[in-house]
């Protein structure tokens, strides 16, 4: 056992850290550090800052920009641009699509797609949930029959986060109905400019636009638009969701997020007070400095002791645990506003604080941390039937 | 960074596993040994000293073995899984360490190699009724002529009166001092008691007893004491780790075969949740642990050190209040009974949450020093 980090791994941290608080636009982490929403072009000139570099994408594939980094390494990629304020690469691209494009597609649609996907010159969109398939993804309903060189779609998705930026979406279509309903869906990529697409926003109870519906009406989409084969979908979208396991627990953005709501308790008492000599508030933070630093350990026992390519039991408590703490500081923060949190309309001119004004929408917004990628309960039937082999 | 074991501390873990699981197949066989004197098995810990176990931490020149907190945290960890009442801890990382730290080099020699031998049992006297987890003794310590003497009271002792040697605090100029005290002194009694969790603790009186400084005499021991503290707070870390792995692993068990309504109760969604998320607290906690020890291990500042071990005894506070109360629910009725084992675990695992420091405690102390940083790092 052995607590020290080797050198190569923190020369590697350093060259990390030195990147991301130096090379990207302040501007980007400006807005990321105020719980700002950042805007399209944020996103796309920060992810396409990292790729210049040659570290936007590395899980993919070295011949396709990917590097062979260690798990561990990974792991140090992603908390030190969170520490830093720098928004991780756009998932729908980097850790999603990707991945699929790269281990299953043709060599066609490998170099068509795959040096845009990784640049964000494409941005991609997400159609897997619909209204009637959550959690149970594979009850999707969306149609696409072959009419000769072409897929015919019909049907709707939703939860289709940033939707309203995107240039392609990725699907999971329903090819066959007739077998059973993991073995009739395909893999398949649509041009979101196509005739009979439309995307319809949906609004959210912080106020924001994040999420849209995406409806298709006889939308046609050439064949070699499919990945790999017809009906082996839900093998590809089960690598997509299973491949990704570095970074699950936002780690790096939580810790930095509540050493921000300490930093601003320091004044936020009546008077300019501390708020930190409140024992009860004290504690609290206290405590959810100790829970961050357990799961941080776990990620880093997890991606430590990874190397044989079996998944490690623990991984499962990061999304669970992550998103817990997560949501804890942002309730945290909007408990530190106390009633500033109310001035979420007031503009420039308010003398109530930014970060007093924005916790709100962040709390509430937060509350789908725990629902989407799986829900909190979907991940403590897996950690109940696969590491305790509960079976009901 | 590493966190695996390598494969002669397997092999170590391996031996003491087998040694316990024999000596204790049953929570029978533990309620035997524990109902009568000393609450532990003396057989029992003849093995151990055989196989090297009290010995691990300390220095060859002073009769131990020279390995370190990992060894240690091995033999923790297997203790708690059998709960096994030895007093592993007490003796060797508290007791034995506080002569390894304080001692001088004759003390060490003739102190340690009796402990790694298993002849020589010591007992570490510092908690009294009305200190709490303080490190200021209210037992007062006074040279006289060319010896010392104590007066006082420590209770709850732990196995003090088992003890071949008693390790005192005490109250000395500047600070505290540590003596050592024979047990059939002149003005000492010890009366002996049984602990809620099958263990034995003691109440020792000293009326002007001689008393030996360990160490250089009259000085203040106060940051030997913290350290050896630290370190045997991240060892009952292990030792629950250990126990609360047991029991989680009994009630996944009962899950599976249990009955009701027809169905075993693993059928039962609300069960099988809370189950899950035991193993959630299970783990956090290994993490936490397994990295104060790491950070023993690195010869980490003693500032570090005692952080670490608080972090790590807050968190198994919490996994442990969880997965005892936990275990004993999901159980039923049947986890209530003396007879079944649940409920021995989460007797012991409350034990050592009170011990050297229970949660609220030391999240109170963290509390404390939230300035000093802005967010918490856990790698140097």
């Amino acid at each position: 056992m052995k607590l020290q980090l080797s050198e190569e791994d923190a020369a590697f941290r350093e060259e990390m850290r030195t990147f991301f608080t130096t090379q990207i636009p302040q501007d980007i982490r400006d807005t990321v550090t105020a719980r700002r929403e950042l805007s399209k072009d944020q996103i796309v000139r920060s992810m396409q800052a990292m790729n210049a570099a040659g570290i936007a994408v590395p899980n993919w594939p070295v011949e396709w920009g990917g590097k062979d980094w260690t798990p561990l390494q990974r792991h140090i990629w992603h908390e030190e641009m969170q520490l830093a304020g720098v928004m991780p690469p756009l998932a729908f691209n980097a850790s999603m699509v990707g991945p699929v494009i790269a281990a299953f597609g043709s060599q066609e649609l490998k170099e068509r797609f795959l040096p845009k996907t990784a640049n964000l010159d494409i941005w991609w969109s997400q159609g897997f949930s619909e209204p009637d398939a959550g959690s149970d993804l594979a009850s999707l309903r969306t149609t696409a029959v072959r009419e000769g060189d072409e897929y015919v779609v019909n049907g709707q998705k939703t939860w289709t986060t940033l939707g309203q930026y995107g240039d392609w979406i990725f699907t999971l279509v329903r090819t066959d109905p007739t077998v059973k309903k993991q073995a009739g869906i395909s893999f398949l990529l649509i041009d979101m400019t196509s005739p009979g697409l439309t995307v319809r926003p949906i609004e959210l109870i912080d106020g924001g636009h994040e999420v849209n519906e995406v409806f298709f009406d006889n939308v046609r989409v050439p064949v070699e638009n499919l990945v790999g084969e017809e009906n082996k979908g839900w093998d590809y979208a089960k690598f997509l969701l299973g491949n990704e396991r570095v970074g699950v627990a936002p780690v790096g953005s939580t810790k930095r997020t509540l050493a921000q709501a300490k930093e601003y308790a320091k004044t936020a008492g009546a008077g300019g007070t501390s708020l930190l000599d409140d024992p009860l508030l004290a504690a609290q933070i206290a405590e959810l400095e100790n829970d961050l630093l357990a799961l941080e350990l776990t990620a880093l026992r997890v991606v430590a002791n990874s190397a044989d390519g079996k998944p490690h039991p623990a991984s499962s408590v990061l999304k669970l645990q992550g998103t817990v703490l997560q949501q804890a500081v942002t309730e945290l923060w909007v408990d530190i506003a106390g009633p500033n949190a109310l001035a979420t309309g007031a503009g420039e001119g308010s003398d109530v604080p930014e970060l007093a004004r924005t916790a709100t929408p962040n709390y509430l917004n937060y509350r789908k941390a725990s629902i989407y990628g799986g829900s909190n309960e979907v991940q403590r039937q897996i950690i109940a039937g696969t590491i305790l082999g509960l079976r009901g | 960074m590493d966190f695996t074991l390598d494969s002669e501390q397997i092999a170590l873990r391996d031996a003491v596993r087998g040694l316990l699981g024999k000596a204790y197949d049953s929570s029978e066989t533990r309620r035997q040994v524990t109902k009568t004197d000393p609450g532990w098995d003396e057989k029992t810990w003849q093995r151990l000293a055989e196989m090297g176990a009290l010995g691990l931490p300390f220095a060859e020149e002073d009769g131990g073995f020279g390995a370190g907190p990992v060894e240690v945290s091995i033999v923790a960890e297997e203790i708690g899984r059998v709960i096994a009442p030895e007093p592993y801890v007490e003796a060797v990382v508290l007791a034995g360490g506080l002569v390894a730290a304080a001692g001088t080099a004759e003390q060490r020699a003739e102190i340690i190699g009796a402990l790694a031998e298993g002849t020589l049992v010591p007992a570490f006297a510092h908690t009294e009724p009305a200190a709490r987890y303080s490190e200021k003794p209210t037992v007062t310590a006074a040279a006289s002529g060319d010896g010392w003497t104590l007066t006082g009271v420590k209770e709850p002792v732990l196995g003090g009166a088992r003890a071949d040697l008693l390790i005192v605090s005490a109250a000395v100029e500047g600070g505290t001092g540590l003596f050592l005290v024979k047990p059939d002194a002149d003005g000492l009694t010890r009366t002996s008691y049984a602990t809620f969790d099958g263990g034995r603790a003691a109440h020792i009186a000293f009326a002007s007893t001689p008393a030996t400084p360990l160490g250089e005499p009259g000085a203040d021991q106060s940051a030997a004491i913290a350290s050896v503290i630290a370190a045997a707070q991240i060892a009952y870390g292990h030792e629950a780790l250990g126990a609360m792995a047991t029991a989680l692993e009994t009630t996944t068990a009962y899950l599976k075969t249990r009955k009701q309504f027809g169905v075993p109760l693993m059928t039962f969604q609300a069960l099988t949740f809370r189950a899950a998320d035991m193993y959630v607290s299970l783990e956090l906690a290994r993490s936490t642990v397994t990295w104060a020890t790491l950070v023993l291990l690195d010869g980490a500042a003693a500032e570090d050190v005692i952080e670490a071990a608080s972090r790590a005894k807050l968190q198994v506070s919490k996994a442990g209040r969880h997965i005892g109360q936990e275990a004993i629910q999901l159980h039923g009725g049947i986890g209530m009974t003396a007879e079944y084992s649940v409920g021995h675990y989460t007797s012991r695992l409350t034990a050592i949450d009170h011990l050297l420091g229970d949660g609220r405690h030391h999240l109170s102390a963290l509390s404390t020093s939230l300035d000093d940083h802005g967010v918490v790092e856990p790698l140097p």
